[in-house]
Protein backbone atom coordinates (compact mmCIF):
# COMPACT_ATOMS: atom_id res chain seq x y z
CA UNK A 1 0.00 0.00 0.00
CA UNK A 2 2.69 2.46 0.99
CA UNK A 3 4.45 2.09 -2.34
CA UNK A 4 1.15 2.70 -4.15
CA UNK A 5 0.67 6.03 -2.42
CA UNK A 6 4.18 7.18 -3.10
CA UNK A 7 3.80 6.21 -6.75
CA UNK A 8 0.72 8.46 -6.95
CA UNK A 9 2.54 11.28 -5.27
CA UNK A 10 5.22 11.18 -7.90
CA UNK A 11 2.89 11.21 -10.88
CA UNK A 12 2.51 15.01 -10.83
CA UNK A 13 -0.09 17.60 -9.99
CA UNK A 14 -2.30 17.03 -13.01
CA UNK A 15 -3.06 13.48 -11.93
CA UNK A 16 -3.88 14.63 -8.43
CA UNK A 17 -6.39 17.10 -9.78
CA UNK A 18 -8.09 14.36 -11.76
CA UNK A 19 -8.82 12.39 -8.61
CA UNK A 20 -12.53 12.33 -7.86
CA UNK A 21 -14.26 11.81 -4.56
CA UNK A 22 -17.23 9.44 -4.37
CA UNK A 23 -19.48 10.84 -1.63
CA UNK A 24 -20.64 8.39 1.03
CA UNK A 25 -24.22 7.29 0.29
CA UNK A 26 -26.86 7.40 3.01
CA UNK A 27 -29.65 5.01 1.91
CA UNK A 28 -31.40 4.94 5.29
CA UNK A 29 -31.54 8.68 5.38
CA UNK A 30 -33.58 8.62 2.16
CA UNK A 31 -35.99 6.13 3.69
CA UNK A 32 -36.41 8.40 6.73
CA UNK A 33 -37.05 11.40 4.50
CA UNK A 34 -39.73 9.46 2.62
CA UNK A 35 -41.49 8.46 5.84
CA UNK A 36 -41.43 12.01 7.18
CA UNK A 37 -42.76 13.32 3.89
CA UNK A 38 -45.68 10.91 3.90
CA UNK A 39 -46.57 11.80 7.48
CA UNK A 40 -46.41 15.54 6.81
CA UNK A 41 -48.61 15.22 3.72
CA UNK A 42 -51.15 13.15 5.61
CA UNK A 43 -51.25 15.73 8.36
CA UNK A 44 -51.64 18.64 5.93
CA UNK A 45 -54.40 16.80 4.12
CA UNK A 46 -56.40 16.17 7.26
CA UNK A 47 -55.89 19.72 8.51
CA UNK A 48 -57.08 21.13 5.21
CA UNK A 49 -60.06 18.87 4.73
CA UNK A 50 -61.37 18.18 8.24
CA UNK A 51 -64.31 20.59 8.60
CA UNK A 52 -63.95 20.57 12.41
CA UNK A 53 -60.97 22.93 12.07
CA UNK A 54 -63.43 25.52 10.81
CA UNK A 55 -60.86 27.65 9.03
CA UNK A 56 -63.37 30.33 8.00
CA UNK A 57 -64.15 30.89 11.70
CA UNK A 58 -60.43 31.17 12.43
CA UNK A 59 -60.15 33.85 9.77
CA UNK A 60 -63.09 35.73 11.19
CA UNK A 61 -61.69 35.92 14.72
CA UNK A 62 -58.00 36.38 13.88
CA UNK A 63 -58.28 40.19 14.10
CA UNK A 64 -61.29 40.37 16.40
CA UNK A 65 -60.97 43.40 18.74
CA UNK A 66 -61.26 41.21 21.81
CA UNK A 67 -58.48 38.93 20.53
CA UNK A 68 -56.30 41.93 19.70
CA UNK A 69 -56.83 43.31 23.20
CA UNK A 70 -55.73 39.93 24.50
CA UNK A 71 -52.63 40.04 22.32
CA UNK A 72 -51.74 43.48 23.68
CA UNK A 73 -52.27 42.30 27.25
CA UNK A 74 -50.04 39.29 26.69
CA UNK A 75 -47.33 41.48 25.17
CA UNK A 76 -47.57 44.06 27.94
CA UNK A 77 -47.44 41.39 30.64
CA UNK A 78 -44.45 39.70 29.01
CA UNK A 79 -42.60 42.98 28.56
CA UNK A 80 -43.18 44.25 32.10
CA UNK A 81 -42.32 40.92 33.69
CA UNK A 82 -39.22 40.48 31.54
CA UNK A 83 -37.89 43.95 32.37
CA UNK A 84 -38.53 43.45 36.08
CA UNK A 85 -36.96 39.99 35.92
CA UNK A 86 -33.84 41.29 34.16
CA UNK A 87 -33.33 44.02 36.74
CA UNK A 88 -34.21 41.75 39.67
CA UNK A 89 -32.20 38.85 38.26
CA UNK A 90 -29.12 41.02 37.81
CA UNK A 91 -29.37 42.32 41.37
CA UNK A 92 -29.78 38.81 42.75
CA UNK A 93 -26.87 37.60 40.56
CA UNK A 94 -24.62 40.35 41.93
CA UNK A 95 -25.61 39.22 45.43
CA UNK A 96 -24.94 35.59 44.48
CA UNK A 97 -21.34 36.32 43.47
CA UNK A 98 -20.72 38.67 46.39
CA UNK A 99 -17.94 37.53 48.73
CA UNK A 100 -20.19 38.52 51.64
CA UNK A 101 -22.25 35.56 52.83
CA UNK A 102 -24.82 37.96 54.27
CA UNK A 103 -25.70 38.77 50.67
CA UNK A 104 -25.08 35.46 48.92
CA UNK A 105 -27.06 33.25 51.30
CA UNK A 106 -30.33 35.23 51.00
CA UNK A 107 -29.83 35.37 47.23
CA UNK A 108 -29.42 31.60 47.11
CA UNK A 109 -32.57 31.18 49.18
CA UNK A 110 -34.43 33.51 46.83
CA UNK A 111 -33.43 31.50 43.78
CA UNK A 112 -34.18 28.21 45.50
CA UNK A 113 -37.65 29.31 46.60
CA UNK A 114 -38.97 31.19 43.59
CA UNK A 115 -37.51 28.85 41.02
CA UNK A 116 -38.79 25.82 42.90
CA UNK A 117 -42.42 26.90 43.21
CA UNK A 118 -44.74 26.16 40.27
CA UNK A 119 -45.82 29.33 38.48
CA UNK A 120 -49.51 28.46 38.80
CA UNK A 121 -49.21 28.01 42.57
CA UNK A 122 -47.48 31.38 42.92
CA UNK A 123 -50.12 33.05 40.78
CA UNK A 124 -52.99 31.74 42.85
CA UNK A 125 -51.10 32.54 46.03
CA UNK A 126 -50.59 36.21 45.16
CA UNK A 127 -54.15 36.41 43.84
CA UNK A 128 -55.37 35.32 47.26
CA UNK A 129 -53.03 37.58 49.23
CA UNK A 130 -56.04 39.25 50.85
CA UNK A 131 -56.69 36.02 52.76
CA UNK A 132 -53.27 36.42 54.38
CA UNK A 133 -53.13 40.22 54.88
CA UNK A 134 -56.46 42.04 54.93
CA UNK A 135 -54.78 45.45 54.85
CA UNK A 136 -51.48 46.70 53.53
CA UNK A 137 -50.07 49.76 55.22
CA UNK A 138 -47.00 51.58 56.42
CA UNK A 139 -46.46 51.51 60.17
CA UNK A 140 -43.77 53.68 61.70
CA UNK A 141 -42.85 52.88 65.31
CA UNK A 142 -43.61 55.71 67.80
CA UNK A 143 -45.66 57.45 65.12
CA UNK A 144 -48.37 55.05 64.15
CA UNK A 145 -50.09 53.99 60.97
CA UNK A 146 -49.25 56.30 58.06
CA UNK A 147 -51.73 54.79 55.64
CA UNK A 148 -53.52 51.54 55.19
CA UNK A 149 -55.36 50.17 52.17
CA UNK A 150 -57.37 46.99 51.70
CA UNK A 151 -55.12 44.42 50.04
CA UNK A 152 -57.62 43.72 47.28
CA UNK A 153 -57.38 47.35 46.12
CA UNK A 154 -53.67 47.00 45.45
CA UNK A 155 -53.27 43.40 44.44
CA UNK A 156 -55.55 43.37 41.42
CA UNK A 157 -55.36 40.23 39.27
CA UNK A 158 -52.96 42.08 36.95
CA UNK A 159 -50.65 43.09 39.81
CA UNK A 160 -50.77 39.58 41.25
CA UNK A 161 -49.77 38.20 37.86
CA UNK A 162 -46.89 40.66 37.48
CA UNK A 163 -45.56 40.05 40.99
CA UNK A 164 -45.85 36.27 40.89
CA UNK A 165 -44.35 35.77 37.45
CA UNK A 166 -41.58 38.36 37.80
CA UNK A 167 -40.45 36.84 41.08
CA UNK A 168 -40.24 33.44 39.48
CA UNK A 169 -38.59 34.79 36.35
CA UNK A 170 -36.06 36.72 38.47
CA UNK A 171 -35.00 33.44 39.97
CA UNK A 172 -34.28 32.01 36.53
CA UNK A 173 -32.63 35.19 35.28
CA UNK A 174 -30.38 35.37 38.35
CA UNK A 175 -28.85 32.01 37.47
CA UNK A 176 -28.43 33.03 33.83
CA UNK A 177 -26.81 36.35 34.68
CA UNK A 178 -24.55 34.73 37.25
CA UNK A 179 -23.28 32.26 34.67
CA UNK A 180 -22.66 35.14 32.30
CA UNK A 181 -20.71 37.13 34.87
CA UNK A 182 -18.62 34.09 35.74
CA UNK A 183 -17.73 33.65 32.06
CA UNK A 184 -15.72 36.89 32.04
CA UNK A 185 -12.14 36.19 33.06
CA UNK A 186 -10.40 37.67 36.09
CA UNK A 187 -7.85 39.29 33.77
CA UNK A 188 -10.53 41.64 32.45
CA UNK A 189 -11.43 42.82 35.94
CA UNK A 190 -7.80 43.30 36.86
CA UNK A 191 -7.00 45.22 33.69
CA UNK A 192 -9.94 47.52 34.35
CA UNK A 193 -8.94 48.01 38.00
CA UNK A 194 -5.40 48.87 36.91
CA UNK A 195 -6.83 51.58 34.66
CA UNK A 196 -8.45 53.10 37.72
CA UNK A 197 -11.99 51.92 37.05
CA UNK A 198 -14.27 51.69 40.08
CA UNK A 199 -16.00 48.33 40.66
CA UNK A 200 -19.37 49.77 39.58
CA UNK A 201 -17.90 51.23 36.39
CA UNK A 202 -16.01 48.09 35.45
CA UNK A 203 -19.12 46.03 36.05
CA UNK A 204 -21.15 48.30 33.77
CA UNK A 205 -18.60 48.83 31.02
CA UNK A 206 -16.47 45.71 30.97
CA UNK A 207 -18.02 42.70 32.69
CA UNK A 208 -21.72 43.08 31.84
CA UNK A 209 -21.26 43.80 28.11
CA UNK A 210 -18.91 40.85 27.78
CA UNK A 211 -21.20 38.52 29.69
CA UNK A 212 -24.05 39.48 27.35
CA UNK A 213 -23.06 36.98 24.71
CA UNK A 214 -23.44 34.22 27.27
CA UNK A 215 -26.58 35.75 28.77
CA UNK A 216 -28.64 36.52 25.65
CA UNK A 217 -29.33 33.07 24.15
CA UNK A 218 -30.82 31.54 27.32
CA UNK A 219 -32.62 34.82 28.00
CA UNK A 220 -34.31 34.55 24.61
CA UNK A 221 -35.47 31.08 25.59
CA UNK A 222 -36.69 32.41 28.92
CA UNK A 223 -38.64 35.10 27.16
CA UNK A 224 -40.36 32.61 24.88
CA UNK A 225 -41.13 30.44 27.89
CA UNK A 226 -42.48 33.43 29.74
CA UNK A 227 -44.68 34.43 26.83
CA UNK A 228 -46.29 31.03 26.99
CA UNK A 229 -46.39 30.97 30.78
CA UNK A 230 -48.42 34.18 30.79
CA UNK A 231 -51.31 32.11 29.45
CA UNK A 232 -51.64 30.83 33.03
CA UNK A 233 -52.94 34.24 34.09
CA UNK A 234 -56.22 33.42 32.39
CA UNK A 235 -56.93 31.31 35.51
CA UNK A 236 -57.01 34.45 37.65
CA UNK A 237 -59.14 36.40 35.16
CA UNK A 238 -56.49 38.62 33.58
CA UNK A 239 -57.61 39.37 30.03
CA UNK A 240 -54.69 37.92 28.09
CA UNK A 241 -54.76 36.24 24.71
CA UNK A 242 -55.92 32.85 25.96
CA UNK A 243 -58.52 34.44 28.25
CA UNK A 244 -59.94 36.40 25.28
CA UNK A 245 -60.15 33.27 23.19
CA UNK A 246 -61.79 31.38 26.04
CA UNK A 247 -64.31 34.12 26.69
CA UNK A 248 -65.38 33.99 23.06
CA UNK A 249 -65.72 30.24 22.77
CA UNK A 250 -67.54 30.14 26.10
CA UNK A 251 -70.28 32.01 24.27
CA UNK A 252 -70.09 30.49 20.78
CA UNK A 253 -68.68 27.00 21.53
CA UNK A 254 -66.26 27.39 18.61
CA UNK A 255 -63.52 26.00 20.83
CA UNK A 256 -61.08 24.59 18.29
CA UNK A 257 -60.98 27.56 15.90
CA UNK A 258 -60.42 30.01 18.74
CA UNK A 259 -57.62 27.93 20.16
CA UNK A 260 -56.13 27.98 16.67
CA UNK A 261 -56.41 31.77 16.63
CA UNK A 262 -54.56 31.98 19.97
CA UNK A 263 -51.92 29.50 18.76
CA UNK A 264 -51.33 31.50 15.59
CA UNK A 265 -50.74 34.66 17.60
CA UNK A 266 -48.41 32.93 20.08
CA UNK A 267 -46.38 31.50 17.21
CA UNK A 268 -46.25 34.85 15.42
CA UNK A 269 -44.98 36.66 18.51
CA UNK A 270 -42.39 33.97 19.21
CA UNK A 271 -41.10 34.25 15.63
CA UNK A 272 -40.66 38.00 15.91
CA UNK A 273 -38.90 37.57 19.26
CA UNK A 274 -36.49 35.11 17.69
CA UNK A 275 -35.47 37.59 15.02
CA UNK A 276 -34.92 40.27 17.65
CA UNK A 277 -32.78 37.85 19.60
CA UNK A 278 -30.48 37.13 16.68
CA UNK A 279 -29.99 40.87 16.20
CA UNK A 280 -29.04 41.29 19.85
CA UNK A 281 -26.67 38.36 19.63
CA UNK A 282 -25.01 39.99 16.66
CA UNK A 283 -24.72 43.30 18.49
CA UNK A 284 -22.88 41.77 21.44
CA UNK A 285 -20.48 39.71 19.37
CA UNK A 286 -19.50 42.42 16.90
CA UNK A 287 -15.84 41.47 17.22
CA UNK A 288 -16.56 37.97 15.88
CA UNK A 289 -19.19 38.58 13.22
CA UNK A 290 -18.23 39.53 9.69
CA UNK A 291 -21.50 40.91 8.33
CA UNK A 292 -24.76 42.02 9.86
CA UNK A 293 -27.43 39.34 9.40
CA UNK A 294 -30.17 40.43 7.05
CA UNK A 295 -33.72 40.03 8.26
CA UNK A 296 -34.48 37.19 5.88
CA UNK A 297 -31.21 35.47 6.57
CA UNK A 298 -31.74 35.45 10.27
CA UNK A 299 -35.26 34.07 9.92
CA UNK A 300 -34.07 31.42 7.53
CA UNK A 301 -31.12 30.45 9.70
CA UNK A 302 -33.39 30.14 12.71
CA UNK A 303 -35.94 28.00 10.92
CA UNK A 304 -33.64 25.74 8.98
CA UNK A 305 -30.03 25.03 9.65
CA UNK A 306 -28.52 23.67 6.50
CA UNK A 307 -25.71 21.25 6.92
CA UNK A 308 -22.59 22.80 5.50
CA UNK A 309 -20.49 20.61 3.28
CA UNK A 310 -16.77 20.95 3.54
CA UNK A 311 -16.41 20.49 -0.20
CA UNK A 312 -18.36 22.64 -2.58
CA UNK B 1 0.69 64.38 50.19
CA UNK B 2 4.24 63.11 50.26
CA UNK B 3 5.34 60.76 53.00
CA UNK B 4 8.84 60.08 51.66
CA UNK B 5 10.43 62.59 54.03
CA UNK B 6 8.72 61.12 57.06
CA UNK B 7 10.07 57.66 56.22
CA UNK B 8 13.51 59.03 55.40
CA UNK B 9 13.38 58.24 51.69
CA UNK B 10 15.22 60.22 49.01
CA UNK B 11 12.64 62.55 47.36
CA UNK B 12 13.91 61.44 43.97
CA UNK B 13 12.32 58.04 44.57
CA UNK B 14 9.25 56.75 42.71
CA UNK B 15 8.60 53.43 44.45
CA UNK B 16 9.74 52.59 47.94
CA UNK B 17 9.02 49.14 49.35
CA UNK B 18 10.32 48.06 52.72
CA UNK B 19 9.77 44.82 54.61
CA UNK B 20 6.85 43.75 52.42
CA UNK B 21 5.28 40.53 53.64
CA UNK B 22 2.38 38.75 52.05
CA UNK B 23 0.81 35.40 52.68
CA UNK B 24 -2.03 33.50 51.08
CA UNK B 25 -3.44 31.63 54.05
CA UNK B 26 -0.62 29.59 55.53
CA UNK B 27 1.61 30.08 52.46
CA UNK B 28 4.08 32.93 52.96
CA UNK B 29 4.86 34.25 49.48
CA UNK B 30 6.73 37.48 50.26
CA UNK B 31 9.01 37.36 53.28
CA UNK B 32 10.20 40.93 53.65
CA UNK B 33 10.93 42.45 50.25
CA UNK B 34 12.87 45.73 50.08
CA UNK B 35 13.17 47.67 46.86
CA UNK B 36 13.62 51.30 45.89
CA UNK B 37 13.10 52.53 42.35
CA UNK B 38 14.09 56.11 41.59
CA UNK B 39 12.20 58.37 39.22
CA UNK B 40 12.89 57.71 35.57
CA UNK B 41 14.74 54.46 36.18
CA UNK B 42 14.05 50.90 35.10
CA UNK B 43 14.15 47.94 37.47
CA UNK B 44 14.00 44.42 36.09
CA UNK B 45 12.98 41.59 38.38
CA UNK B 46 14.08 38.07 37.55
CA UNK B 47 13.76 34.86 39.49
CA UNK B 48 12.46 31.31 39.36
CA UNK B 49 8.76 30.49 39.04
CA UNK B 50 6.83 30.86 42.28
CA UNK B 51 9.36 33.21 43.85
CA UNK B 52 6.69 35.89 44.33
CA UNK B 53 7.56 38.31 41.51
CA UNK B 54 3.99 38.72 40.26
CA UNK B 55 2.68 38.93 43.80
CA UNK B 56 5.12 41.74 44.57
CA UNK B 57 4.09 43.69 41.46
CA UNK B 58 0.43 43.26 42.39
CA UNK B 59 1.16 44.57 45.89
CA UNK B 60 2.64 47.75 44.40
CA UNK B 61 -0.67 48.75 42.82
CA UNK B 62 -2.70 47.25 45.66
CA UNK B 63 -4.32 44.47 43.63
CA UNK B 64 -3.15 42.45 46.64
CA UNK B 65 -3.07 43.83 50.17
CA UNK B 66 0.22 43.40 52.00
CA UNK B 67 0.16 41.75 55.39
CA UNK B 68 2.90 43.99 56.72
CA UNK B 69 5.51 46.38 55.45
CA UNK B 70 5.41 49.61 53.58
CA UNK B 71 4.89 50.47 49.92
CA UNK B 72 4.94 54.11 48.84
CA UNK B 73 4.40 55.17 45.25
CA UNK B 74 5.45 58.76 44.57
CA UNK B 75 5.37 59.38 48.31
CA UNK B 76 1.91 58.02 48.92
CA UNK B 77 0.18 54.83 49.95
CA UNK B 78 -2.06 53.34 47.27
CA UNK B 79 -4.60 51.71 49.55
CA UNK B 80 -4.36 53.73 52.75
CA UNK B 81 -4.51 57.18 54.25
CA UNK B 82 -1.88 57.89 56.87
CA UNK B 83 -3.14 59.84 59.85
CA UNK B 84 -0.81 60.13 62.81
CA UNK B 85 0.48 56.60 63.23
CA UNK B 86 -2.55 54.86 61.77
CA UNK B 87 -3.11 53.64 58.23
CA UNK B 88 -6.79 53.98 57.40
CA UNK B 89 -8.03 51.72 54.64
CA UNK B 90 -9.39 53.75 51.74
CA UNK B 91 -12.73 53.12 50.01
CA UNK B 92 -12.57 51.48 46.58
CA UNK B 93 -13.19 54.72 44.68
CA UNK B 94 -10.21 56.46 46.29
CA UNK B 95 -7.93 53.46 45.69
CA UNK B 96 -8.96 53.48 42.04
CA UNK B 97 -8.01 57.12 41.69
CA UNK B 98 -4.51 56.39 42.92
CA UNK B 99 -4.23 53.17 40.99
CA UNK B 100 -4.97 55.08 37.79
CA UNK B 101 -1.50 56.63 38.11
CA UNK B 102 0.15 53.21 38.05
CA UNK B 103 -0.05 51.47 34.69
CA UNK B 104 0.13 47.70 34.41
CA UNK B 105 0.85 45.44 31.46
CA UNK B 106 -0.05 41.77 31.76
CA UNK B 107 1.37 38.57 30.37
CA UNK B 108 -1.91 37.83 28.59
CA UNK B 109 -2.57 41.43 27.44
CA UNK B 110 -6.13 41.51 28.85
CA UNK B 111 -7.42 43.89 26.20
CA UNK B 112 -11.17 44.40 26.30
CA UNK B 113 -12.44 42.12 23.50
CA UNK B 114 -15.75 43.96 23.17
CA UNK B 115 -14.05 47.21 22.17
CA UNK B 116 -11.95 48.23 19.19
CA UNK B 117 -8.33 49.20 19.65
CA UNK B 118 -9.19 52.90 19.82
CA UNK B 119 -12.07 52.26 22.23
CA UNK B 120 -9.73 50.26 24.45
CA UNK B 121 -7.42 53.27 24.64
CA UNK B 122 -9.98 56.00 25.33
CA UNK B 123 -12.21 54.03 27.71
CA UNK B 124 -10.37 54.86 30.94
CA UNK B 125 -9.32 58.45 30.09
CA UNK B 126 -12.93 59.29 29.23
CA UNK B 127 -14.72 57.35 31.96
CA UNK B 128 -12.22 57.66 34.80
CA UNK B 129 -10.41 60.93 34.09
CA UNK B 130 -13.45 62.55 32.43
CA UNK B 131 -11.33 63.76 29.54
CA UNK B 132 -13.31 65.10 26.56
CA UNK B 133 -13.65 62.37 23.94
CA UNK B 134 -11.96 64.41 21.18
CA UNK B 135 -8.91 65.03 23.32
CA UNK B 136 -8.72 61.41 24.44
CA UNK B 137 -8.93 60.26 20.82
CA UNK B 138 -6.15 62.54 19.76
CA UNK B 139 -3.89 61.34 22.55
CA UNK B 140 -4.80 57.72 21.78
CA UNK B 141 -3.95 58.11 18.10
CA UNK B 142 -0.62 59.66 19.02
CA UNK B 143 0.12 56.68 21.27
CA UNK B 144 -0.90 54.22 18.55
CA UNK B 145 1.48 55.96 16.20
CA UNK B 146 4.18 55.58 18.80
CA UNK B 147 3.69 51.82 19.01
CA UNK B 148 3.30 51.64 15.22
CA UNK B 149 -0.34 50.54 15.15
CA UNK B 150 -2.25 53.59 13.96
CA UNK B 151 -3.68 51.57 11.06
CA UNK B 152 -5.31 49.10 13.49
CA UNK B 153 -7.37 51.67 15.38
CA UNK B 154 -10.76 50.22 14.37
CA UNK B 155 -9.83 46.56 14.63
CA UNK B 156 -11.01 44.30 17.43
CA UNK B 157 -8.23 42.82 19.58
CA UNK B 158 -8.95 39.22 18.55
CA UNK B 159 -7.86 40.11 15.01
CA UNK B 160 -4.40 41.22 16.13
CA UNK B 161 -1.27 39.15 16.60
CA UNK B 162 0.01 38.65 20.14
CA UNK B 163 2.78 41.19 19.66
CA UNK B 164 0.33 43.76 18.32
CA UNK B 165 -2.06 43.10 21.19
CA UNK B 166 0.70 43.65 23.70
CA UNK B 167 1.73 46.92 22.04
CA UNK B 168 -1.91 48.06 22.22
CA UNK B 169 -1.97 47.06 25.89
CA UNK B 170 1.10 49.20 26.51
CA UNK B 171 -0.51 52.12 24.67
CA UNK B 172 -3.67 51.63 26.72
CA UNK B 173 -1.68 51.87 29.95
CA UNK B 174 0.11 54.98 28.65
CA UNK B 175 -3.21 56.63 27.78
CA UNK B 176 -3.72 57.26 31.50
CA UNK B 177 -0.39 59.14 31.64
CA UNK B 178 0.85 56.98 34.50
CA UNK B 179 3.78 57.85 36.74
CA UNK B 180 4.99 54.25 36.74
CA UNK B 181 4.50 51.26 34.48
CA UNK B 182 4.52 47.75 35.87
CA UNK B 183 5.13 44.86 33.45
CA UNK B 184 4.40 41.27 34.43
CA UNK B 185 6.25 39.04 31.94
CA UNK B 186 5.04 41.07 28.96
CA UNK B 187 6.67 38.81 26.38
CA UNK B 188 6.21 35.36 27.94
CA UNK B 189 3.03 34.57 26.01
CA UNK B 190 4.46 35.64 22.65
CA UNK B 191 5.94 33.64 19.79
CA UNK B 192 9.71 34.19 19.72
CA UNK B 193 9.63 36.28 16.56
CA UNK B 194 7.11 38.70 18.14
CA UNK B 195 9.10 39.33 21.32
CA UNK B 196 11.39 41.85 19.64
CA UNK B 197 8.70 44.34 18.62
CA UNK B 198 7.35 44.55 22.17
CA UNK B 199 10.79 44.91 23.74
CA UNK B 200 11.53 47.66 21.22
CA UNK B 201 8.52 49.66 22.43
CA UNK B 202 9.57 49.13 26.05
CA UNK B 203 13.12 50.25 25.27
CA UNK B 204 11.73 53.45 23.72
CA UNK B 205 9.70 54.11 26.85
CA UNK B 206 12.73 53.60 29.06
CA UNK B 207 14.74 56.04 26.99
CA UNK B 208 11.86 58.50 27.21
CA UNK B 209 12.31 58.57 30.99
CA UNK B 210 9.36 56.38 32.05
CA UNK B 211 9.77 54.73 35.43
CA UNK B 212 9.29 51.00 34.91
CA UNK B 213 9.32 47.82 36.95
CA UNK B 214 9.60 44.83 34.65
CA UNK B 215 9.27 41.19 35.65
CA UNK B 216 10.90 39.33 32.78
CA UNK B 217 12.79 36.30 31.63
CA UNK B 218 14.55 38.32 28.89
CA UNK B 219 18.00 38.60 30.44
CA UNK B 220 19.32 40.35 27.31
CA UNK B 221 16.71 43.08 27.67
CA UNK B 222 17.47 43.44 31.37
CA UNK B 223 21.18 43.76 30.74
CA UNK B 224 20.68 46.41 28.08
CA UNK B 225 17.85 48.50 29.50
CA UNK B 226 17.65 48.06 33.27
CA UNK B 227 19.27 50.45 35.72
CA UNK B 228 18.77 47.93 38.48
CA UNK B 229 18.54 44.18 38.21
CA UNK B 230 16.71 42.43 41.03
CA UNK B 231 16.94 38.70 41.65
CA UNK B 232 14.11 37.29 43.74
CA UNK B 233 13.93 33.79 45.14
CA UNK B 234 11.74 32.27 47.86
CA UNK B 235 9.92 35.52 48.59
CA UNK B 236 12.98 37.69 49.23
CA UNK B 237 15.29 39.86 47.17
CA UNK B 238 18.45 37.80 47.06
CA UNK B 239 20.60 40.24 45.16
CA UNK B 240 20.22 43.54 43.35
CA UNK B 241 22.55 45.87 41.55
CA UNK B 242 23.92 46.97 38.23
CA UNK B 243 22.69 44.45 35.63
CA UNK B 244 25.92 44.02 33.67
CA UNK B 245 27.99 43.56 36.79
CA UNK B 246 25.49 41.21 38.39
CA UNK B 247 25.19 39.03 35.31
CA UNK B 248 28.96 38.91 34.91
CA UNK B 249 29.77 38.13 38.56
CA UNK B 250 26.79 37.27 40.71
CA UNK B 251 27.74 37.32 44.39
CA UNK B 252 25.18 34.84 45.64
CA UNK B 253 25.24 31.16 44.80
CA UNK B 254 21.47 31.13 44.13
CA UNK B 255 21.79 33.93 41.58
CA UNK B 256 24.65 32.10 39.92
CA UNK B 257 22.59 28.88 39.67
CA UNK B 258 19.58 30.71 38.24
CA UNK B 259 21.58 32.68 35.68
CA UNK B 260 23.39 29.50 34.72
CA UNK B 261 20.04 27.90 33.94
CA UNK B 262 18.52 30.74 31.90
CA UNK B 263 21.53 32.09 30.01
N1 LIG C 1 -4.34 34.38 44.82
C1 LIG C 1 -3.50 33.43 45.29
N2 LIG C 1 -3.93 32.54 46.21
C2 LIG C 1 -3.12 31.60 46.69
N3 LIG C 1 -1.84 31.43 46.33
C3 LIG C 1 -1.33 32.29 45.42
C4 LIG C 1 -2.13 33.32 44.85
N4 LIG C 1 -1.37 34.00 43.97
C5 LIG C 1 -0.16 33.44 44.00
N5 LIG C 1 -0.12 32.40 44.87
C6 LIG C 1 1.05 31.57 45.15
O1 LIG C 1 2.11 32.43 45.48
C7 LIG C 1 3.33 31.93 45.00
C8 LIG C 1 4.06 33.00 44.23
O2 LIG C 1 3.30 33.31 43.09
P1 LIG C 1 3.75 34.39 42.02
O3 LIG C 1 2.72 34.38 40.96
O4 LIG C 1 4.01 35.69 42.72
O5 LIG C 1 5.11 33.80 41.48
P2 LIG C 1 6.00 34.29 40.26
O6 LIG C 1 7.33 34.58 40.81
O7 LIG C 1 5.31 35.41 39.56
O8 LIG C 1 6.04 33.03 39.35
P3 LIG C 1 5.96 32.90 37.76
O9 LIG C 1 7.33 33.18 37.24
O10 LIG C 1 5.56 31.49 37.54
O11 LIG C 1 4.94 33.88 37.29
C9 LIG C 1 3.00 30.70 44.16
O12 LIG C 1 3.31 29.57 44.93
C10 LIG C 1 1.53 30.81 43.94
O13 LIG C 1 0.96 29.53 43.90
MG1 LIG D 1 4.28 35.60 37.65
Amino acid sequence: MATDISKHAHTGIQDVEQLTIAPLRHPWRNVAVAIVLVLVLALLYSVATNPEFQWPVVGRYLFDPLILRGVVMTLVLTAIIMVLACVGGTLVALMLISPSRLLSVPANLFVWFFRGMPALVQLIFWYNMALLFKQIGLFIPFYGMVFSIPTNDIITPFVAAVIALSLQESGYMAEIVRNGLKSVGRGQTEAALCLGMKPSLLMRRIVLPQSMRVIIPPTGNEMINLLKTTSLVSTIAVGDLLYSAQSIYARTFETIPLLLVASAWYLAIVSVTTVGQSYLEFHFSRDEAKAKPSLLNSIASQLFSFRRRSRS
Amino acid sequence: MNHFERFGVDPNTMIHAAGVRKNFGPLEVLKGVDLTVSKGSVACIIGPSGSGKSTFLRCINHLEEVNSGLILVDGNFVGYRLQGDTLHELPASAICQRRAEIGMVFQHFNLFPNMTVLENLIEAPVRVRKEPVAQAREHALELLRRVGLEAKRDVYPRNLSGGQQQRVAIARALAMKPKVLLFDEPTSALDPELVGEVLEVMKDLAQGGMTMVVVTHEIGFAREVADTLVFMDGGVVVEKGDPKEMIANPTSQRTRDFLGRVL
